[in-house]
C-alpha cells in the first residue's frame, strides 16, 4: 500500500503569523520540469506594508536585545535547521533540481553561516565601534547601532536558502528588523524557513516574508518612508537603478546586487548601522 | 524678567569697538580656478563675492562651467594615476603635515578673510574654525602611513578621484573635513566651496602652492550649483562627498544611482537640547545658546529644538533671555561679536519666512533687543516657546538664530519627542544623573549626542546622521574609512561558503 502524501500550504510569514496574501492572488510553483509543487501566495503592496508596519513595531524590542541575546536567537535557527536538515534537502533537491549532494551542501553551508553570523551579534560593536581621544576632557565614544527596518530582495536563483541566511543573518544580528522578499522562482525554502524562524526564539516581526514578484513589490518597500535601508542582494535582474532612484527620496542606505548568495563578510554587518557618537563631558565648574 | 532693565544692561554692555585689521589679507581684487596646481580662468560668468556684513564686494571669482569640471577632473586623475597613487603613505602623511602647520602659520590672516566673507564673528573663526583646520589635517596626516589599521583589513585601497561639494557655514572646515582624509586615503581630489564663501578656499590653494603640493592633487573650482552638479555627475569620480541640504542631497543619491561612487552625505538637522530638572541650569544655558546661536544658527547639528523639562521650564526660559540680551550683534571682525552676519540675503529671507510661519502657527515669538547694523544681512536672537510639535519651526531646518521651546514631563516623552523628526544628526543632554543620560543617549536616533555640552567637534571623532541627515561619517577612523575600499580580509568566511566534503555530526 502507498501512503497518499499530504502536501504543504504555503504561506507568507508576517508578524510571526502566517497570513494568505490579502489580495487572494497565488502562484503557480513548479519543479524545474515543470511538475506543480505548491500554490505559493503572490503577495501585494499591502502585504509589503504590513510587514513593514510589523518589522518597524518589532523593532524597539529587539534592537534592544543584548548582543549575547540576539546571537543565542542567530545560533537557535541553526539549530532548528540541524535539526531539520533532511526536510530541507529533499525540499531543495525537489524544488532546485539540485543533486542530493549539491543540496546537502547548501544546507550545511547555510547552517554554517547562520553560525558565523549569530557570534558577531555581540562583538561586532567593539569591532566597528571606537574610542576616540578628543582634544578636550570629554569621554567619547562611537558605538554601531542598528539603522531600523530593512527591506531585502533575498538572492533569486539557485540558492534559496543559503541566500536568505546571506542576507537575513548579517541585517539582524545588529538589531534591524527585515522584510524580505523571497526567490520569485523558488520561495518554498522561504516559508520552510520561516517555519524555522517562528519556532525559534526569533520575535514575531523582527523576520518578515513575502513570496511573489519582486519586480512588483520592491518599488513600493524602496519608496516606503518608514523603510530606512535596502539591500537589493537578489535584484540584479530587476530594474535596480530605479529601486536606488526611488530609494534616494527617503535617503535610504542600499546595497547594490550582488551574483548569487553574498558571502559571509563583516561588511555586510555594518551596512546596515549607524555610528553613533556621544560625547560625555568629564567635568563641570 | 522683571529683575533685568534693558537699558542697564546695553550700558553695561557698550564696549568700544575691538576691530580686528584687515591688513593681515593680501586679497586679489580676482581669483581663477586652481586647477593642476595653478590659478587660471574659469569658462563661465565670473561672480562677485560680498561681505554678509557690509554687502561690499570683496574679490571676483571665476565660475567653472563644465568644460573647467572636466580640466579639473583630468588634473586629479592625472595626479591620482601619475603621482599621488605612486607616493608612499608616510610622503603623503608628511605633505599633509606640512599644509597642518602653514594653517597654523596664516591662523589669523584665515580667520579674519573667514569673517569677511562668511560673516561670523572672528572669534569663532579664530579660536574655533582655523584651529580645527589645523588639528583635521594633524591628525589625518598620522593615518597616511597607518591605512592597514583604518578597520578595513590589510592594504585598503584608495577610490580614485573625490568629488567633494561643501556648504557656505564653515567654508575652510568643511573643506578640512574633506580634502585631509581624502588626501591621507591616497584619493585626489576636486573642491567645491559655496558660491557665496569661496575666499579661505582660494587662500587654502596658495597654502598648497607653499607646500609644494604636487599638481593637481587638490583642485579648487568655484562656482554655483550647476558647477557642483556637473562635478559629482561626471563618470570620471570614484567617490562623492557633500555637505548641504537634504533637499540636495537626495538629488545627489538619485543622480549616482547604479554608478557604483562611493557617497558620503551629511545633511540636514533638526537637533533635540534635551533639558531635564536636574541639570545643571548655568551650564545647561550656556549650552542652550552655543547650540543655537553659534555660528548665527547655521549649522547643521544646531540645537534648534530646545526641549525642556516642564517644570524648570519658566526658570530656563527667562535665564535663556537674560543672557541673550548681553549677546553682542554686530560686526563680525570686532572681537567682542558674539553674532555675526546672517550669510546671504537668501538665507536671510528663507529665515524670517519661517519665522513668520511660526509666529502664524500660534507660537510666542520673542527677540532680543538689540540694534540692527543699515547694512549687511542681520537677524537678531529669536525664541519661539509653546511650540507644538506639529509647528513648521519645530520640523523644518531654519539654519538661522532661531530657537523653538518645547516640554516634556518624562524621559520617555523627552526620546520620542527628540525622535519625532526624519532627521537624526545631532542631540544635546543636559542632566547631572549619569545612568540618565546614558539611557537617553541609547534612546536617541542621532548620530552625535552631546552630553553636558553642545557643538564639540574634533578630528578623533566620527560625525555625521542617521536617517535622512544623510549616510557615512566624518572624522575619526570612519571618516578615513569613507575615502578607501576594503581589499578583502582573507578571513575564514570565505572559506565557510565553499562546499564542505565533511560534516562531523554531533555526538549527542
Amino acid at each position: 500500500m502507498t501512503r497518499l502524501a499530504v502536501p504543504k500550504t504555503y504561506k507568507l510569514y508576517i508578524g510571526g503569523k502566517f497570513p494568505r496574501s490579502e489580495s487572494g492572488r497565488t502562484y503557480e510553483v513548479s519543479t524545474k520540469d515543470g511538475a506543480f509543487l505548491a500554490n505559493a501566495s503572490l503577495a501585494s503592496r499591502k502585504d509589503a506594508r504590513d510587514a513593514v508596519v510589523a518589522a518597524r513595531a518589532a523593532f524597539p524590542g529587539w534592537s534592544a536585545a543584548t548582543g549575547y541575546n540576539r546571537g543565542q536567537v542567530l545560533y537557535r535557527i541553526a539549530e532548528l535547521l540541524e535539526g531539520r536538515r533532511d526536510q530541507f534537502v529533499d525540499e531543495l533537491v525537489a524544488t532546485e533540481s539540485l543533486t542530493k549532494s549539491a543540496a546537502t551542501s547548501q544546507v550545511d553551508t547555510a547552517i554554517d553561516a547562520w553560525i558565523w553570523y549569530a557570534g558577531w551579534a555581540d562583538k561586532y560593536v567593539q569591532v566597528a565601534g571606537n574610542a576616540n581621544a578628543v582634544s578636550g576632557p570629554y569621554f567619547n565614544m562611537s558605538t554601531p547601532e542598528p539603522t531600523g527596518v530593512v527591506a531585502i530582495v533575498a538572492p533569486q536563483s539557485g540558492n534559496a536558502l543559503l541566500g536568505l541566511a546571506s542576507v537575513i543573518a548579517p541585517a539582524i544580528l545588529t538589531g534591524n528588523t527585515v522584510v524580505v522578499v523571497a526567490s520569485q522562482a523558488a520561495p518554498l525554502a522561504a516559508i520552510s524557513l520561516a517555519e524555522v524562524l517562528a519556532t525559534s526564539d526569533v520575535p514575531g516581526g523582527v523576520v518578515n516574508i513575502l513570496t511573489g514578484s519582486p519586480a512588483e513589490i520592491a518599488p513600493w518597500l524602496a519608496g516606503h518612508a518608514d523603510v530606512n535601508a535596502i539591500d537589493l542582494a537578489g535584484a540584479e535582474l530587476l530594474h535596480w537603478v530605479d529601486l536606488q532612484v526611488i530609494a534616494a527620496d527617503t535617503l535610504k542606505r542600499v546595497l547594490a546586487p550582488v551574483n548569487g548568495a553574498p558571502a559571509p563578510s563583516l561588511e555586510r554587518v555594518v551596512a546596515f548601522t549607524e555610528t553613533k557618537t556621544v560625547w560625555h563631558t568629564k567635568s563641570l565648574i | 524678567m522683571t529683575d533685568v532693565n534693558p537699558q542697564s544692561a546695553s550700558r553695561f554692555l557698550d564696549y568700544a569697538p575691538a576691530p580686528e585689521s584687515t591688513s593681515i589679507l593680501h586679497l586679489k581684487p580676482s581669483y581663477g580656478l586652481f586647477i593642476n596646481g595653478e590659478f587660471v580662468d574659469g569658462h563661465g560668468d565670473s561672480f562677485q563675492t560680498i561681505s554678509p556684513a557690509t554687502e561690499k564686494t570683496i574679490a571676483e571669482i571665476s565660475n567653472a562651467d563644465s568644460s573647467d569640471v572636466d580640466a579639473a577632473v583630468a588634473a586629479a586623475r592625472s595626479a591620482y594615476t601619475r603621482t599621488w597613487s605612486k607616493l608612499s603613505g608616510a610622503d603623503r602623511g608628511k605633505y599633509l603635515f606640512r599644509i597642518a602647520r602653514l594653517v597654523q602659520e596664516r591662523a589669523r590672516e584665515l580667520a579674519v578673510a573667514e569673517s569677511l566673507d562668511n560673516g561670523k564673528p572672528i572669534k569663532e573663526s579664530r579660536d574655533v574654525d582655523v584651529p580645527l583646520v589645523a588639528a583635521w589635517f594633524f591628525y589625518y596626516a598620522g593615518w597616511a602611513d597607518k591605512l592597514d589599521y583604518a578597520g578595513l583589513g590589510p592594504n585598503p585601497r584608495a577610490l580614485g578621484v573625490a568629488a567633494q561639494v561643501i556648504p557656505w557655514n564653515f567654508p575652510l572646515l568643511m573643506l578640512a573635513w574633506k580634502v585631509a582624509p581624502a588626501l591621507a586615503a591616497g584619493n585626489t581630489v576636486v573642491i567645491k566651496p559655496a558660491e557665496t564663501t569661496p575666499l579661505s578656499a582660494l587662500i587654502f590653494a596658495e597654502i598648497l602652492q607653499q607646500a609644494d603640493l604636487p599638481a593637481g592633487v587638490v583642485n579648487i573650482i568655484t562656482g554655483a550649483g550647476d558647477t557642483g552638479e556637473a562635478l559629482v555627475n561626471h563618470p570620471d569620480v570614484n567617490k562623492v562627498a557633500f555637505t548641504g541640504s537634504t533637499a540636495v542631497g537626495r538629488a545627489i543619491a538619485k543622480s549616482v544611482a547604479g554608478t557604483g561612487k562611493k557617497v558620503t552625505l551629511e545633511l540636514g538637522g533638526k537637533a533635540a537640547n534635551i533639558v531635564f530638572d536636574d541639570a545643571p541650569i548655568d551650564q545647561a544655558v550656556e549650552g542652550i545658546v552655543n547650540g543655537i546661536f553659534f555660528n548665527q544658527g547655521h549649522v547643521c547639528c544646531a540645537g534648534s529644538r530646545l526641549l525642556v523639562q516642564e517644570n524648570i521650564h519658566d526658570e530656563v526660559v527667562d535665564r535663556l533671555k537674560s543672557r541673550l540680551m548681553t549677546l553682542r550683534l554686530g560686526d563680525p571682525l570686532d572681537k567682542n561679536t558674539d553674532i555675526g552676519a546672517i550669510n546671504s540675503r537668501e538665507q536671510l529671507e528663507r529665515i524670517r519666512e519661517l519665522s513668520d510661519i511660526g509666529e502664524k502657527e500660534g507660537a510666542d515669538r520673542w527677540t532680543a533687543p538689540c540694534a540692527i547694523p543699515e547694512n549687511g544681512f542681520w537677524f537678531a536672537p529669536t525664541i519661539f516657546d509653546n511650540v507644538s510639535t506639529s509647528s513648521t519651526i519645530a520640523r523644518e531646518e531654519v539654519f538661522g538664530p532661531v530657537l523653538s521651546v518645547l516640554t516634556f514631563r518624562t524621559p520617555a516623552e523627552a526620546i520620542a519627542k527628540a525622535n519625532n523628526t526624519p532627521y537624526g544628526l545631532s542631540a544635546g543632554i543636559w542632566s547631572d544623573k549619569g545612568s540618565k543620560i546614558l539611557a537617553v543617549a541609547d534612546g536617541l536616533r542621532a548620530g552625535v549626542i552631546w552630553a553636558n555640552t553642545f557643538n564639540r567637534f574634533d578630528p578623533a571623532s566620527p560625525f555625521g546622521g542617521f536617517k535622512e541627515s544623510g549616510y557615512g561619517r566624518e572624522g575619526g577612523r570612519h571618516g578615513l574609512a569613507a575615502y578607501l575600499e576594503s581589499a578583502g580580509w582573507g578571513s575564514p568566511a570565505a572559506g565557510s561558503t565553499t562546499v564542505s566534503t565533511t560534516r562531523k555530526q554531533a555526538s549527542a
